[in-house]
């Protein structure tokens, strides 16, 4: 019994171990080949440690002159995704912590009805939606301009609703009546009570958002023209696709610094991502 | 009672704007516009059927409809067997448990674009890292971009790679898997393969249906991987997909009504699924009853 017990947590262990080594060897190799000297990337075998760790190829991505594309302006491009993003976050997180208070805290005719075609709606795929919005916003004279990116966010989101509603459905009823007795208007409440009692969960909408609009592709790639404006997204795409010739030390320096803030911001704030994620799937 | 509804509008008012211009607008008109010719530059054109007739003809659209079925019927069960394995190695109560979960869960923070370009990086055929460890294996490496055949799997095998958002949700369900039910199974004897087939699995069923239909409705948007992977979804259209063909119709051709006529496609493909999902569950899923 014991041994069997001891080979099983071994096979365990051997398993998490080589399953985890398949998994970051990705990012491991990336960050390799983004410190060699360009010869060094296409040695036979390869090679995991430079022979001579090349720091300077950071600097040199971000600085990156093709012949086809011309300058590459990395520096505007991390710019423009910094601004989309935090409109983008301060849209969503205010907005939907205010329809979501509205869905789990306060009663009105239709309420659920009007939640159940919310959740409904998260069916719907982005492509169905893509003409049409293109058009409106064509309409506008937003196209390209960041507008079409981040206004929408402040129009809130069915997924969020639905993370939200269920965090404000756990605070006790009790403390919104008590405040009410004591004359607080609705909007006080949520603005005094409630919204600092969701932190956590406020936090969790935000994280999410941030991620889904930094790593957004298809929004840009439609409403972006002009090459001073583009995302990092968009941007690397253009390092990548338009033409072959990148050097792929330089174009994996250029895609780790892409990836490192999400990175970032996922050590600074995992166990409300994960716990997030978690809940996302629990209803 | 009329104060409460006025209230209960005025905070949901972001969402009942968004709602009516974000998507039933949108939804509205692109069937609209389905039916109708119509290009940026001039106003849509009722032609009735036409976009759909056309559609049962294009041999381009079917291509893109086989090509995104088979990467679904690829990439959801695959993922689904990945991910539930991977949550049921870190509820073992190892340690470093944390440790691993953020190894499998970090791939899945990698951008769209980001893991387009690393992968191409990886798969390159002649310095690509896979195919000198393959070739370090004595096995001759299959061209995974440039052979039609393989480039499909290639893009599902990257995907397999980002399937730790569905393996947090998977944890999280197997967490709440009541104690007593695995020591019930033990003093019955039940070996580990029974425990998983007759406790785990109907316990987390809701779970894994809630991940299977998420899972069919993004794998059947598929675009932004294959569109850096793989230009004009290269070799000989084998990774060209619905949502790949909807862009170029709409934003290369300007052919937005075509273009809404393939959304609806979509559309009603992914209705279709999901309605499937849900039917096989009825029999598999088990839901709590307190």
């Amino acid at each position: 019994m014991k041994s069997s017990k001891f080979a099983s947590t071994a096979f365990t262990h051997v398993a998490l171990v080589l399953l985890s080594i398949l998994f970051v060897l990705p990012l491991l190799w990336m960050l390799s080949t983004s410190l060699k000297p360009i010869t060094e990337t296409l040695s036979n075998p390869p090679r995991w440690i430079p022979s001579k760790v090349l720091w300077s190829n950071y600097p040199d991505a971000i600085k990156y002159n093709s012949d086809q594309l011309g300058y590459i302006p990395f520096l505007v491009y991390l710019r423009n995704t910094v601004i989309v993003t935090i409109l983008t976050v301060t849209g969503a997180v205010i907005s939907n912590a205010l329809v979501a208070y509205s869905f789990a805290r306060l009663k009105w005719k239709g309420r659920d009805a009007f939640f159940a075609l919310t959740l409904a709606t998260m069916m719907i795929p982005f492509p169905v939606l893509m003409v049409p919005t293109f058009s409106l916003f064509r309409w506008l004279g937003w196209v390209g301009t960041f507008k079409p990116l981040w206004v929408p966010a402040f129009f809130a989101s069915a997924f969020s609703i639905f993370l939200l509603r269920q965090f404000f459905k756990t605070i006790p009823m009790e403390l919104s009546e008590a405040a009410k007795l004591d004359g607080c208007s609705e909007f006080r409440i949520f603005t005094d009570i409630i919204a600092p009692l969701a932190k956590p969960a406020l936090m969790v909408v935000a994280l999410f958002t941030f991620m889904g609009s930094w790593n957004d592709f298809l929004g840009p790639l439609i409403y972006l023209v002009d090459q001073k404006t583009f995302t990092l997204s968009l941007g690397l795409s253009a390092y990548q696709t338009q033409h072959g010739g990148t050097p792929w030390n330089l174009l994996m320096a250029a895609t780790l610094l892409v990836i490192l803030p999400v990175i970032i911001v996922f050590f600074f704030a995992q166990k409300v991502f994960i716990q997030g994620i978690a809940t996302s799937g629990l209803k | 009672m009329k104060r409460d509804l006025r209230v209960g509008l005025l905070f949901a008012l972001p969402w009942i704007l968004g709602f009516c211009i974000f998507l039933a607008y949108p939804v509205i008109a692109s069937l609209y516009y389905s039916f109708t010719s119509y290009s940026v530059l001039r106003p849509p054109k009722p032609i009735g059927l036409a976009n759909y007739q056309e559609l049962a003809g294009d041999s381009v659209f079917h291509q893109a409809l086989g090509n995104t079925l088979l990467y679904v019927a690829g990439a959801v069960p695959l993922a689904t067997i990945v991910a539930i394995a991977l949550a049921m190695l870190l509820n073992t109560k190892v340690r470093g448990m944390s440790y691993y979960r953020t190894i499998f869960f970090l791939p899945s923070l990698v951008p769209m674009v980001a893991l387009g370009t690393l992968f191409l990086w990886i798969f390159n055929g002649d310095y690509g890292l896979l195919n000198e460890a393959l070739r370090t294996g004595h096995i001759e490496p299959p061209n995974w971009l440039g052979d039609p055949s393989w480039s499909k799997w290639t893009l599902i095998l990257i995907s397999m790679w980002g399937c730790g958002q569905a393996m947090v949700i998977y944890l999280a369900g197997l967490q709440n898997v009541p104690v007593s039910l695995y020591e019930a199974a033990d003093l019955d004897g039940a070996k580990l393969w029974a425990k998983t087939r007759n406790v785990t699995l109907p316990m987390i069923s809701p779970v894994i249906l809630f991940n299977v239909i998420m899972g069919i409705i993004g794998a059947l948007q598929v675009f932004a991987v294959p569109y850096v992977m793989f230009p004009g979804g290269a070799p000989a259209r084998s990774t060209y997909f619905i949502a790949s063909y909807l862009y170029d119709n709409a934003f290369q051709y300007q052919r937005m009504g075509y273009a809404s006529a393939l959304g609806w496609v979509m559309f009603v493909i992914t209705l279709a699924l999901t309605i499937l999902a849900l039917k096989v569950s009825e029999r598999y899923v088990h839901y709590e009853t307190d």
